[in-house]
């Protein structure tokens, strides 16, 4: 089980970490301190390993900062369940191994603040209110996220996975 | 089957025929890095286990996001870079103070027509400019290219935005491109690539503010049809497929103003007019040229910015700064009391320079207008072109640029006159040093190299 915290569309990575608190402006150990820290003032001190964000529309857009997904991975984020993402927040959080999944009704299924469980297996999001079913993941991401992230993988296989 | 630009470049790159929707591997030509990121590039690659970067004369790497350095963490980062430069032997560097990444990138011709290039910046879509698939990607993506010299990608689908007309005076494409993003919406353009026809004939400069702009549609790239620098393959195919179409009557369009926090809500100026401001910033990748400088300079040359505002120009490159230097208009903006930065992105992403306090109120001639984007997360921040921009510097309030650019000395006062005896008091009125720099600025205008400004 684990917490979800719902935002609207459109979130931007501004919202996620300010560039103000960029980690080459605060450092490296720090900037994970500042996610959200106007947009869900709190957010950083009360989240727990394995919560999960739960958003509507371009999930991620704006910046192409990776230091926002940084942020939360660092904070031991559990996934990100939104409507759509915008195109980098969506690269970024595969390379760094945190599960972005679309799903058409779990914005509207979720309130904030649920206890919702993400299975990837089953593609479903498990809330209170019913089952969000999600979207599966095309078969070059998904080899990415098993192993943990790009870098990971590369490792692991010196290229990319075949593009089918 | 015919093809959309983007279809044309990523096939020619991948070596294969691939259509929209398909995934391939595409060799970059070059992959271009920043300040911003570096530290991340850096522990990428050593996670990744390389040491070196797959080709020293493909990379180039800018500090330009927080530069000169504003605070010892961040001139740290800056050592850092500049060791890392000199450790692989990375020639095209270009350290604080030589400009915007993009605005470098395609003006000194780092950017190969029918190419694609990654770039750690989500305006990197700006290469589209001279016909190069530009894509901004996370530091380890960016690390990963660095790596291995290629890149993976979703070859998009395609959206037409096609421009028909003239635009009037005191009308810009930034003022286009923000018709465009009311038009698509700020996910309108998500994974797709835009494609615009009917610009190709367009200064760079203005290629390059809607290339970039389209980063604020979602776009994955935004590529300009049929620019000076194409060869001669790199055209869409007549009945490739397109995902939506746009057309924009370049004659009949208003000044575009976008509303706080949203980039996409946009109106036409006679919405905004009276729209009182505290800081005006000219400037960014957007719009941060000697031709921006220029319609800046048409508004304000001989005259003072209202004594409550302030205004901050910081020209996009070197070469932009020089050229203004060189031919009055930074004199003229300085003695009408702008701010001079030094190149680079300046406030637009609130790292340095004038960063913007509770409740404060800019209009900005850069790409975003997100909450905290320039520095409180209380402050708002209207986006226009640099004709409004200097006319909001000008009177305190946005207003509608044509009336001005069309009045007589006379009625021009009065029109300054009457939106600052409009504009509820805010700030306080500072006091402008530099009479000496208005006499220079007179003389240089009696001299007549400037009298002309091509708008």
């Amino acid at each position: 089980m684990a917490r979800a915290w719902l935002f609207g569309d459109d979130l931007d990575t501004d919202q996620i970490v300010p560039g103000r608190y960029a980690p080459f402006m605060v450092g490296q150990d720090k900037f994970h301190l500042y996610a959200f820290c106007d947009a869900r003032p709190g957010f950083a001190k009360e989240v727990q390993p394995g919560d999960l964000l739960v958003g509507g529309e371009n999930f991620g857009c704006g910046s192409s900062r990776e230091y926002a997904v940084a942020a939360l991975k660092k904070l031991g984020l559990g996934g990100v369940v939104a409507k759509s993402f915008a195109r980098i927040f969506f690269r970024n959080c595969v390379n760094l191994g945190i599960p972005a999944v679309e799903s058409a009704d779990a914005a509207a299924l979720v309130r904030d603040g649920d206890e919702v469980t993400l299975d990837l297996a089953a593609g479903v999001l498990l809330t209170p209110r019913g089952d969000a079913r999600l979207r599966a993941l095309p078969d070059f991401a998904r080899e990415i996220l098993n192993a943990g992230g790009v870098v990971a993988y590369l490792r692991a296989h010196g290229d990319f996975p075949a593009t089918g | 089957m015919p093809k959309t630009l983007a279809e044309k470049i990523l096939s020619r790159v991948a070596a294969r025929d691939a259509k929209a929707g398909d995934l391939v591997i595409a060799p970059v030509s070059r992959v271009m890095v920043h300040d911003s990121v570096i530290d991340a590039v850096i522990a990428g690659l050593r996670d990744l286990g390389k040491e070196r970067v797959w080709d020293t004369t493909k990379v180039a790497v800018f500090v330009d996001h927080a530069a000169p350095a504003p605070t010892p963490v961040v001139a740290d980062s800056h050592r850092v870079l500049r060791e890392w430069v000199r450790a692989q032997g990375i020639a095209t560097f270009y350290d604080a103070g030589e400009g915007v990444c993009h605005q470098i990138m395609v003006e000194e011709g780092y950017c190969e027509p029918g190419t694609v290039i990654v770039g750690s910046d989500s305006h990197s879509n700006s290469y589209g400019a001279v016909g190069a698939f530009g894509a901004g990607m996370g530091a380890t993506d960016v690390a990963v290219a660095l790596a291995l010299g290629r890149t993976w990608l979703r070859v998009p689908e395609s959206i037409k935005v096609t421009f028909t007309g003239r635009p009037r005076r005191g009308v810009t494409m930034k003022d286009a491109i923000m018709r465009v993003v009311r038009e698509i919406g700020t996910d309108g353009a998500r994974y797709a690539c835009v494609e615009f026809h009917g610009a190709g004939s367009l200064p760079q400069g203005d290629r390059i503010t809607l290339a970039g702009m389209t980063t604020e549609m979602g776009a994955k790239a935004g590529i300009v049809v049929g620019t000076p620098e194409a060869p001669d393959w790199l055209f869409p195919d007549t009945g490739a497929t397109y995902a939506n179409e746009v057309t924009i009557d370049l004659s009949t369009l208003e000044p575009q103003i976008a509303i706080p926090p949203r980039v996409d809500q946009v109106v036409d100026v006679s919405a905004a007019i009276g729209q009182p401001v505290d800081v005006v910033f000219l400037g960014s990748c957007t719009n941060g040229r000697l031709a921006d400088m220029h319609q800046a300079a048409a508004v304000l040359r001989g005259r003072r910015v209202a004594p409550e505002v302030r205004l901050e120009v910081v020209p996009s490159s070197r070469r932009q700064l020089e050229d203004a230097m060189a031919d009055g208009t930074l004199l003229a903006l300085s003695a009408a009391g702008a701010v001079i930065g030094s190149s680079g992105c300046g406030p637009c992403l609130g790292r340095t320079g004038g960063v913007l306090a509770g409740q404060e109120i800019c209009f900005s001639t850069a790409n975003r207008n997100y909450r905290g984007r320039m520095g409180s997360p209380d402050a708002s921040i209207f986006l226009g072109s640099p004709y409004v921009a200097a006319v909001a510097a000008l009177t305190g309030v946005i207003d509608d640029p044509r009336p001005y650019l069309e009045a007589s000395d006379a009625e021009f006062d009065a029109l300054v006159a009457r939106r600052r005896a409009e504009r509820p008091g805010r700030g306080a009125a500072s006091a402008r040093s530099g009479e000496h720099s208005r006499e220079l600025a007179l003389a240089w205008v009696r001299r007549g190299p400037i009298a002309e400004i091509d708008d």
